[in-house]
C-alpha cells in the first residue's frame, strides 16, 4: 500500500471516530460510525485483505448499523444536551484516558522493534486462502462459532414468541343485549 | 503505466456515462412506453418551436423527457421543509446515488482489447473479489433512502424511510444467496472470470449461459434486483397512495432527480448482473476470438470487429433486461406489505439456501466425478 493512501485512510478513520463521540446528535454519530468502518474496511482492501474488507462492509455497514439506526430511530434519541456534568467525574476521566493514551504510546513505540516488518506470501488475503485457513486448519472453531450464533438466534426468537397466557373467559351471557 | 492510468480513467468515463445516459432513456421509455401499455398518449407535448409538427412528425415525448424534464427539475427551487436535518436532507440523494454509481467500476462491458502492447480489460476496476463488492456497494446505498427519509421531519417520508430500510436489507439476503449459488457455480467471483466462462457451447449449439445452469438464481436475482430498486411492485416505500411519495416527499428539484436517478441506475444494475451471470455478458452465442462458428459453418472476422460487437451485444442485452423490468412495473399491481415480506423472507430465503445447498452437492459431485 502506498504510505499516501494509507495516510489518508488512517486520517479518515480517526477523525470519523472522533465524531462518533464528540457529536451530539445520535444519528450524525452513526454516520461517523459508518465512515469509520467503511474507511477500515478499505485499509483492509488495501492491504491486500480484499475478502475481508468487503465483508466488513456487507456485514457492518449493510446489516449492522442499520440495527443500529432502527434502535435509535425506536428509542426516539434526541439531540443530548450539553449534560450537568459531575467536576469530580470528568477530572477522574480526564486522567484515566491520559493512562490509557500513555499505555497506547508505549507499546506503539516498543513494537516497532518488537514484531518488527514480516514480509507476506502473495495472495495472503485472498479469498482462497481465507477459505483454506477457515473450513482447513480452524474448521472445527468455525463450526461451533456457526451453531453458538444458531443457538442465540433460536433463543432470541423464543423469548420473543412466550405463549400468551390464556385469556380470561367471561360469561358470554353477561352484560349482553339480549 | 502512463497509458494504463489513461484507459483506466476513460473506462471510468465511459461506463459513467452510459449508466447515465440509459437511465435518461429508462426515463423517457417509462413514460411513453407506459403510455403505451396502457393505451394513453403520454408525453407529447414540448416541442422546440414546434419543428416536428410543422414537418408532420409524430411527438416521440423526447424532448419532454430528455430536456424540458431536467430543465425544470434543476431549475426548481430547492426546498429544506422546517425543522429538517440541513446536512443529512442535503447529504440523502447522494448517499442514494452514490454507492450504486461506483458498483458500476467492476462492470466488464467487452473482453479485453490490446493497444500498443497493453493488454486492456474493458472494465474499469479488475477485483477479483467483483461480486463482494457489488453486494457491499448495495449494502452501503441503504443510507440514502433511510437518512433522506429521517431528516425531512416528516412522519410520511420516516415511514418510506423505514419501510424502504426494511424491504431493501430483506432482499439483500435474497440476492446475497441467489450470488452464493452462481459463485459455486462459477467458482470464481471475478465477473470477468465468469463471462469468459459463459463462452462456447454446450451440445454443439446451446451457449453455456448462467441461466440454462441456475434458473432458480435468475429468478431470484431479478426479483431481489427488483425490489431494491424500489419499483412496482415493490414500491411500498413510496406508496403514494398512503404515504404521498414516501422517503422523498420533502425533496424537490435536483435532489429529487437524483432519488429517481438512483432508482433508475438501480433497474440498469439489475440489469447488468442478470446479463454478467446469466446471459454471458458481453459474449454472443456462437462467436469466438476468430468469427462465429457454427457445426461446420463459419465466418471469419477482424478481431477488433469482435470485440466491438461484444460490447454492443451487452449493452443490447442490459437494455432488453431493463425493458423486462419496466414491463413487469407496468403490468403487476403493488404488492401488500405483508406479501413483500412474505415473499422475502419465507419465499426467496428459504429457496436461496435450498438452491445453495443443491448446487453445492451438484458441484461436488461433478468435480468428484471429474478426479
Amino acid at each position: 500500500m502506498p504510505p499516501a493512501l494509507f495516510i489518508f485512510l488512517a486520517v479518515v478513520a480517526i477523525l470519523s471516530s472522533l465524531g462518533v463521540v464528540i457529536q451530539r446528535n445520535p444519528v450524525h454519530c452513526l454516520l461517523a460510525l459508518i465512515m469509520t468502518l467503511i474507511s477500515i474496511g478499505a485499509l483492509f482492501v488495501a492491504l491486500d485483505a480484499v475478502a475481508v474488507g468487503f465483508l466488513q462492509i456487507i456485514v457492518y455497514v449493510g446489516a449492522i448499523m442499520v440495527l443500529f439506526l432502527f434502535v435509535i430511530w425506536l428509542l426516539n434519541l434526541q439531540t443530548e444536551e450539553a449534560p450537568a456534568g459531575n467536576l469530580a467525574l470528568k477530572f477522574f476521566a480526564t486522567i484515566a484516558v491520559a493512562a490509557m493514551a500513555a499505555e497506547l504510546f508505549a507499546i506503539v513505540s516498543k513494537s516497532r522493534t518488537a514484531l518488527g516488518a514480516q514480509t507476506v506470501t502473495s495472495g495472503y488475503g485472498s479469498i482462497d486462502s481465507l477459505a483454506q485457513t477457515l473450513f482447513g486448519q480452524y474448521l472445527m472453531a468455525f463450526e461451533t462459532t456457526s451453531i453458538l450464533l444458531l443457538v442465540a438466534v433460536i433463543g432470541a426468537v423464543a423469548v420473543a414468541r412466550r405463549a400468551l397466557p390464556d385469556r380470561p373467559r367471561t360469561a358470554p351471557t353477561e352484560g349482553r343485549p339480549t | 503505466m502512463a497509458i494504463e492510468l489513461i484507459a483506466g480513467a476513460i473506462k471510468a468515463i465511459v461506463i459513467l456515462l452510459l449508466v447515465l445516459n440509459l437511465s435518461a432513456v429508462l426515463l423517457w421509455f417509462e413514460r411513453k412506453g407506459s403510455a403505451l401499455i396502457q393505451d394513453r398518449v403520454g408525453a407529447n407535448r414540448a416541442a422546440v418551436f414546434g419543428i416536428g409538427k410543422k414537418l408532420g412528425l409524430p411527438n416521440l415525448g423526447f424532448q419532454n423527457t430528455l430536456m424540458a424534464d431536467p430543465l425544470k427539475l434543476f431549475t426548481k427551487e430547492d426546498f429544506v421543509p422546517e425543522g429538517a436535518d440541513k446536512f443529512l436532507h442535503a447529504l440523502g440523494p447522494f448517499l442514494a446515488l452514490f454507492p450504486v454509481l461506483i458498483a458500476f467500476a467492476v462492470v466488464p462491458f467487452g473482453d479485453s482489447i490490446v493497444i500498443a502492447g497493453h493488454t486492456i480489460q474493458l472494465q474499469a476496476a479488475s477485483i477479483n473479489a467483483a461480486a463482494l463488492y457489488i453486494l457491499a456497494t448495495i449494502g452501503v446505498g441503504v443510507y440514502g433512502v433511510a437518512l433522506g427519509g429521517w431528516a425531512s421531519n416528516n412522519r410520511w417520508a420516516l415511514l418510506g424511510g423505514v419501510r424502504a430500510t426494511a424491504q431493501m436489507i430483506s432482499y439483500e439476503i435474497a440476492m446475497g444467496l441467489a450470488i452464493i449459488a452462481l459463485i459455486i457455480t462459477y467458482g470464481t467471483l471475478d465477473l470477468q472470470e465468469i463471462v469468459h466462462q459463459q463462452g462456447g457451447v454446450w451440445f454443439g449449439w446451446l451457449p453455456r449461459w448462467g441461466i440454462f445452469l441456475q434458473p432458480v438464481a435468475f429468478i431470484m436475482l431479478l426479483t431481489a434486483g427488483m425490489a431494491e430498486s424500489k419499483r412496482v411492485p415493490f414500491d411500498l416505500p413510496e406508496g403514494e397512495s398512503e404515504l404521498i411519495a414516501g422517503y422523498f416527499v420533502e425533496y424537490s428539484g435536483g435532489k429529487q432527480a437524483a432519488f429517481m436517478l438512483t432508482d433508475f441506475a438501480e433497474v440498469v444494475l439489475a440489469a447488468v448482473l442478470l446479463t454478467l451471470f446469466f446471459f454471458g455478458g458481453w459474449q454472443i452465442p456462437w462467436l469466438y476470438h476468430g468469427g462465429f462458428y457454427l457445426g461446420s459453418h463459419h465466418l471469419l472476422l477482424p478481431r477488433v470487429v469482435v470485440v466491438i460487437m461484444g460490447v454492443i451485444a451487452f449493452w443490447v442485452k442490459v437494455l432488453l433486461l431493463c425493458w423486462l423490468q419496466l414491463l413487469i412495473r407496468w403490468t403487476l399491481p403493488r404488492f401488500r406489505y405483508d406479501q413483500l415480506m412474505h415473499l422475502g423472507w419465507k419465499g426467496l430465503v428459504p429457496l436461496g439456501l435450498l438452491n445453495v445447498l443443491i448446487t453445492a452437492f451438484v458441484v461436488v459431485m461433478v468435480s468428484g466425478a471429474a478426479h
